[in-house]
């Protein structure tokens, strides 16, 4: 078999890979720092147990799920009240009850949110504490 | 993958997942109704509307074509088109209130694509703003104009903010939710609260002793647009 302009050809397809994973080789090696959240507000200080709602694993990989699984239940079910896996009850909302805490969204949210390079677009509807508004 | 693995997570999270309950205090209804008294409604007074729009962070816009309202008022001849006449004097000038009639057949829910506007058990009919596409589908089917549309970012026409409510967003659309998040704290509408003449009444309308359904019998009782079969629960009297 033989390749017709085979030195371009080759050379433009090693060019086309190159720049495809420019962003892999590019990056190699590079240590990003892991996003610190910030826990430092006035009522997450004054708590004895500064425990989340539920255990910090499942909040830190499922929180999306459980503030989704809230909203369809008190927006569409009528529902107000969580019960936690420790029988502990709070209100389902995400401004009356998670930002009573984490009142530092920017440092909180943002920093992950940011890592991750995703925007869920809360803060449109919803609004955050009066210290994070510019 | 990611999205196809989701109903399997949550179903394997409801397994474990802790229950739910309705608010301690809330207020339940078979079928929730209002009762507009317009021998008491005084003219000149916005008390409702500046209630609700305050407590629901409704912007005012300042431009009719995109201004954007939960609760209004107008004539006898707007509220009923077509059962007016040339000589009903007492009547022109007295101010109606009018809001979503939170339907029991509702136009809105039938059209709307994602299903973002949906009727509840207790007969209201909600919007859940995450979902809204802002098609406007429903909007073009209300034939009571009760719909507005979020042309343009809420928050900088908001004099002061509740912040115990949100606020929308541009593309959305908007209504009354008969105060479906004050209800679950047990408290009535604010527009019924804010009322000082009593024209506004607020209760069970199937069930036979309540307030809404004593006042029906009290008076001449009008719906708005009755022919068209949307079942309207805001009840006028004339």
């Amino acid at each position: 078999m033989r390749i017709y302009n085979a030195p371009s050809i080759i050379a433009g397809l090693l060019v086309l890979i190159g720049l495809l994973t420019f962003p892999f080789w590019y990056n190699a090696g590079d240590v990003v720092a892991a996003p610190e959240p910030s826990l430092d507000t006035p009522v997450l200080q004054g708590l004895q147990d500064k425990q989340c709602i539920e255990p910090t694993p499942y909040m830190r990989s499922k929180h999306m799920e459980l503030l989704r699984h809230w909203r369809d239940e008190v927006v569409r079910k009528g529902k107000a009240i969580y019960v936690a896996s420790d029988g502990r009850e709070y209100e389902m909302s995400l401004q009356g009850t998670c930002l009573d805490c984490h009142s530092n969204t920017d440092q909180f949210c943002g920093r992950c949110h940011d890592y991750a390079g995703v925007e869920p677009g809360c803060w449109t509807c919803h609004l955050q504490p009066e210290e994070n508004v510019p | 993958m990611g999205v196809g693995l989701l109903p399997l997570t949550d179903v394997l999270a409801q397994g474990a997942r802790p229950q739910v309950l309705p608010g301690r205090e809330a207020l339940s209804a078979a079928r929730w109704a209002m009762v507009f008294d317009s021998r008491r409604c005084r003219e000149g007074c916005q008390d409702c509307i500046l209630a609700c729009h305050r407590v629901h962070n409704v912007p005012d816009i300042g431009d009719v074509e995109e201004e954007v309202k939960w609760i209004w008022t107008t004539s006898y001849e707007g509220a009923f088109p077509g059962r007016q006449h040339d000589y009903i004097d007492g009547l022109r000038s007295k101010p109606f209130v009018v809001l979503c009639n939170h339907c029991a057949n509702p136009s809105c829910v039938r059209v709307c694509p994602t299903r973002a506007t949906f009727k509840r058990s207790d007969g209201i009919v909600m919007m859940d703003y995450h979902r809204c596409i802002g098609c406007r589908y429903c909007m073009a089917a209300c034939p009571y104009g009760a719909r507005s549309f979020n042309f343009r970012d809420p928050r900088p026409y908001l004099d002061e903010v509740n912040p115990d409510y949100p606020t929308r967003e541009k593309g959305v659309v908007e209504k009354c939710n008969f105060c479906a998040e004050r209800l679950a704290a047990g408290i009535p509408p604010a527009c019924v609260e804010a009322c000082r003449d009593g024209a506004l009444a607020f209760g069970d309308i199937e069930d036979p002793g309540s307030e809404v359904r004593k006042l029906l019998n009290s008076g001449h009782v009008l719906r708005r647009k009755p022919e068209l079969g949307t079942g309207p629960q805001v009840y006028y009297i004339v």
